[in-house]
């Protein structure tokens, strides 16, 4: 369909003066829509590569039959539906949440509340195992001075009399 | 102590995991449409284009549905195959021309022999994208009441049509 | 002949690697000064061997040596000389040279840098080293030999994928491998700290500038690899999430969760069991990442031919390595002792949970990237696991990561005192958040994802901006207090400054960049973005190895040119393969960029031409050389330049150490 109007669009008589450039789609609304949705599509016979970019013959098809389908009137999810019936879950860059893709899903979060918990415990339990250094006052006091006066530890041994 | 130990276990399933992983083949994509009904498609035969085919006409018979092209390279290594398949006449088998020229076609079955009960053009691979076509050829087994049994992506050969699709073809055909 | 000097030298170098692997490390078990001695010599003939293995692999491609089998399948008579250079590491043989070569220099710099480590620790850590080429060494004598001959040989060569053929691909190989290589360096203090026995901040602290360093690097290899495919695609995409993208990311993160947790570890001797971790898991990730890339498991754009025997071979040695490491850990990891006290919230705290974040970000690309396999074993069915995935997950952690970057340089040290900090703070968020919502107004749209974006980089400049206040600001001279802040403290907020930088770029292009694809004959204008583009034709041009279709496209702005562009369309002579070059007018507040799609059958010289207008794109790789410099800049501080034993034992003494309950 594509080419055919490329074909009628160059068979019509060439002006001489400079004209405005066209979209390459007829309808670039519903160009944008099928490439947003392509880039969520693989091309199966690419290394690995989205539909929207891919050249191979087949993504070309496959991008074809997605605006055709839009053309259609049918909605993302519809034309989704379609491909993942023909060629299953594997065309999706964006895997549908089940039973099998829970970990997927919701394993980085576990992750991160798991990983949380374990450091506010490792914290906590730090706090009370280990024992204030008996310094004295007067110690503390210039050690505390020169720990905010400085980010280097070997200042802070020269300094310091106990090392 | 535990919990020192539990980087290692990890590690050691995820090794197994890579294991298996090498054995596996990540492109070959299994077809969601087996169990499924055959989609139905009405195309022009090959030889006969004013003859129209149909899964349809199908119905109760055990068949073979081939996707072919002559511009696909590993067609040539199944042809033989399926030309003998067709001498020994266990199952018809019929041809999804796809993606191809009429001529090129024609050429291709005059010149290696035509195993084909008919074939049937799709020449702009619609009806390809239809049965999840992706890869040249693909040969799909489809029982009595029209539902594909199996899949074989990639060339018949004489290993995986005697271990796999034989025996399931002598299956459906005595249900 | 020649190459027959190069595999010599290669089987030399597995010989000095197998020796370096043992004798220093029997030698620091034994306390053996004769047998830890060698480690020095044994690490600079490494080198020299594996240097003149990769020598005469690059004489092999310049001099058009095609009865060299890589030769053959890599390069062409065509070739232009600096791609034959780089055509060296173009395929799985010749990287795996070049990776075995990078990992002798680190060695070698790791034995010359190290004057000031007792021999044991160099002993050990060199020996490390050793076993690691010699894992390296088998596998390419074994199944990937470069200098494997082809007889008869060929009268030309296949050519180097036009692909690789530019400059980008020229560098970003190299310096991506340093950096994998160079976790290694980390890796080996672990275990050699380990082995020894001898966990404490000292460790830490001689660790940190080797892991700075390959982190830079890393860096600088992962942008470049990113602006190439910017440019060289044709399509204006900078990173696809593709697995083996995904394969130096994993490390670079985990990496940087270690340059944190070294800070922690060094400082307050805490959390060394977590350090040694992370040290282990970044460079098993780098391990991992050439598992990936060379076994053929996961499909990649960029992924070398797969060969299951190489796969099996990988498998193993990442068994080994990693297996025994995390075995010594498990066995040695539980003797080592708590270190010193800070409160539950402090600059330590914080450090710590950006490593938590950073670890399970790591985690999250780990999973997404590895799903479709274990999905595969499990024969649970193919899955895909792209784009929107890892954008989904990866973004809200990186929310709080970026949050907590502002305060933890304003945190202080052991104990933050929270409402004091959320005071000192108010301002500069206050005016963050005010600039984020106010500033996509001036850019024509507002949207959520735009000011959030806009919120957390400036969030951090406005924190890194209130850190310098408080710290030069005063009575006195403020050029001493410029001086007086280490560089190691510029270094930090540079990266983090970096970091802002990136994220503005990413927010902006993501935001507001505009794409056309259209149909231009010759003379036809395309207004959009408030330029006019004007399509002056493609013209035949010959080059080296190819034939390209260059079109010239004249771009002004309020009737006054801004530029002319060339973009070229390249049919490579040998392979046939086309390629897109696209023509870039980079520019601070953004790129204009035009790639030729195909000629318009039956016009008269019509083309199929897109057009992106890129705002702000080129922030995404300045953030990432301001990262780098920040490494850069942290590793010159003078702490690490004057390093001496006696400073360094005297570290080991530290009154607060080792008070575990």
């Amino acid at each position: 369909m594509r080419y055919l109007l490329i074909l009628m669009l160059s068979l019509l008589p060439v002006f001489a003066y400079a004209g405005e450039a066209k979209d390459m789609a007829e309808d670039p609304v519903l160009e944008q829509r099928m490439i947003g949705l392509a880039e969520k599509l693989r091309c199966l016979v690419c290394q690995n590569e989205s539909l929207a970019s891919s050249h191979a013959e087949l993504a070309e098809d496959l991008r074809r039959e997605v605006r055709e389908q839009m053309q259609k009137g049918m909605t993302d999810q519809e034309i989704i539906d379609y491909l993942v019936s023909r060629y299953g879950d594997f065309v999706l860059y964006d895997p549908p949440v089940k039973t099998s893709t829970l970990v997927l899903w919701y394993g980085p979060f576990a992750l991160l509340l798991i990983g949380g918990g374990v450091l506010v415990y490792q914290l906590r339990k730090r706090r009370s195992q280990i024992a204030e250094p008996q310094i004295s006052a007067e110690d503390a006091r210039r050690a505390a001075e020169l720990l905010d006066q400085t980010d280097k530890p070997e200042e802070l041994i020269k300094k310091d009399p106990q090392a | 102590m535990m919990r020192f130990i539990l980087p290692f276990v990890v590690f050691v399933v995820l090794a197994v995991f890579l294991f298996v992983g090498l054995n596996l083949n990540p492109r070959e994509v299994p077809s969601p449409l087996v169990g499924k009904p055959a989609p139905a498609f009405t195309l022009p035969q090959l030889h006969e284009p004013a003859k129209p085919f149909s899964p349809a006409d199908m119905k109760g018979q055990v068949w073979l549905l081939n996707v072919w092209a002559s511009w696909c390279v590993s067609c040539k290594e199944e042809h033989p195959v399926l030309m003998e398949l067709s001498r020994r006449n266990i199952v018809p088998i019929y041809g999804l021309d796809y993606k191809d020229k009429q001529a090129d076609a024609e050429l291709w079955l005059k010149r290696g022999g035509d195993p084909y009960v008919l074939s049937v053009a799709d020449a702009e691979g619609r009806i390809g994208i239809d049965y999840g076509v992706y890869g040249v050829p693909e040969t799909y087994v489809i029982d009595k009441q029209g539902v594909i049994q199996y899949k074989q992506i990639g060339p018949v050969t004489p290993q995986n049509l005697t271990e796999k699709i034989l025996p399931l073809v002598a299956e459906l055909q005595a249900k | 002949m020649i190459p027959e000097i190069g595999n010599f030298a290669l089987i030399v170098g597995l010989f000095l690697a197998f020796t370096l692997g043992v004798l220093p490390i029997v030698g620091a078990a034994r306390n053996n000064a004769v047998l830890m001695g060698v480690a020095r010599p044994l690490a600079a003939g490494q080198f020299v061997f594996l240097g003149i293995a990769l020598g005469c692999l690059t004489y092999a491609f310049v001099a058009n040596d095609f009865s060299v089998l890589y030769v053959a399948q890599h390069s062409n008579s065509q070739l232009p000389t600096v791609y034959r250079v780089s055509a060296v590491w173009g395929g799985h043989e010749g990287s795996l040279l070049l990776w075995a070569f990078l990992l002798s220099v680190w060695t070698l710099a790791v034995a010359m840098y190290s004057k000031h480590l007792p021999e044991e620790m160099v002993a050990r850590v060199l020996g490390v080293m050793g076993l690691i080429a010699v894992g390296f060494l088998l596998f390419m004598l074994m199944t990937s030999n470069p200098f494997d001959r082809l007889l008869p040989a060929a009268a030309d060569g296949r050519d180097l994928n036009p692909l690789l053929q530019d400059p980008g691909l020229v560098i970003h190989p190299p310096m991506l491998y340093m950096g994998y290589v160079g976790f290694s360096v980390a890796f080996a203090f672990a275990i050699a700290a380990l082995l020894g026995g001898r966990m404490d901040a000292t460790w830490a602290r001689w660790s940190r500038p080797w892991t700075t360093v390959a982190w830079v690097f890393m860096t600088m290899g992962i942008a470049l690899g990113s602006w190439w495919a910017y440019y060289e695609l044709g399509w204006g995409g900078w990173w696809f999430w593709d697995p083996v993208e995904n394969a130096s990311f994993m490390p670079w993160l985990l990496g940087t969760a270690l340059i944190h947790s070294l800070a922690v570890t060094e400082k307050r001797n805490a959390f060394k069991s977590w350090t040694v971790l992370l040290a282990i898991a970044a460079f098993s990730l780098s391990l991992l990442g050439t598992f990936l890339v060379r076994s053929g498991v996961l499909t990649s754009v960029h992924s070398f031919a797969a060969d299951p025997k190489r796969g099996i071979f990988i498998l193993t040695f990442l068994v080994i390595v990693i297996g025994v490491s995390l075995l010594l850990f498990a066995w040695r990891a539980p003797k080592i002792g708590l270190g010193g006290k800070f409160d539950p919230l402090s600059r330590e705290s914080l450090l710590l949970s950006n490593n938590v974040l950073l670890s399970v970000a790591a985690a999250s690309v780990f999973i997404g990237t590895l799903y479709p396999l274990f999905m595969d074993a499990l024969g649970q069915g193919k899955l895909s696991v792209g784009p929107p995935y890892f954008e989904a997950v990866f973004v809200p952690l990186m929310i709080p990561m970026v949050l907590m970057m502002g305060l933890g340089p304003l945190a202080r040290w052991k104990k933050v005192d929270a409402p004091e900090l959320a005071k000192r703070v108010s301002w500069a968020f206050g005016a963050a958040l005010l600039i984020a919502l106010l500033l996509p107004l001036t850019m024509g749209k507002w949207s959520v994802m735009v000011s959030l974006g806009l919120l957390l980089a400036f969030w951090i400049i406005a924190s890194v901006t209130l850190s310098l206040r408080e710290r030069l600001a005063g009575r006195d001279d403020f050029m001493q207090r410029l001086r007086g802040q280490s560089l190691s403290y510029y270094g930090m907020q540079l990266a983090h400054l970096g970091v802002a930088v990136f994220i503005i770029g990413v927010t902006l292009v993501k935001g507001y960049e505009t794409e056309r694809d259209v149909r231009m004959d010759v003379g036809d204008v395309l207004n959009t973005g408030g330029y006019e583009f004007r399509f002056n034709g493609v013209t035949e041009e010959q080059g080296p190895n190819y034939v390209a279709g260059k079109g010239h496209v004249t771009i002004s702005k309020d009737g006054k040119v801004v530029t002319e562009l060339y973009p070229e369309k390249r049919q490579y002579n040998v392979s046939g393969m086309p390629m897109t070059e696209a023509a870039i007018d980079a520019g601070l507040l953004g790129d204009l960029y035009v790639s030729l799609g195909e000629p318009i059958p039956d016009s008269d010289g019509a083309w199929a031409v897109r057009v992106y207008i890129k705002p702000f794109v080129d922030w995404i790789w300045a953030g990432c050389l301001l990262m780098s410099l920040g490494g850069v800049l942290a590793i010159s501080d003078r702490r690490y330049r004057i390093h001496n034993k006696r400073s360094a034992e005297a570290k080991t003494e530290m009154p607060l150490e080792e008070k575990t309950a």
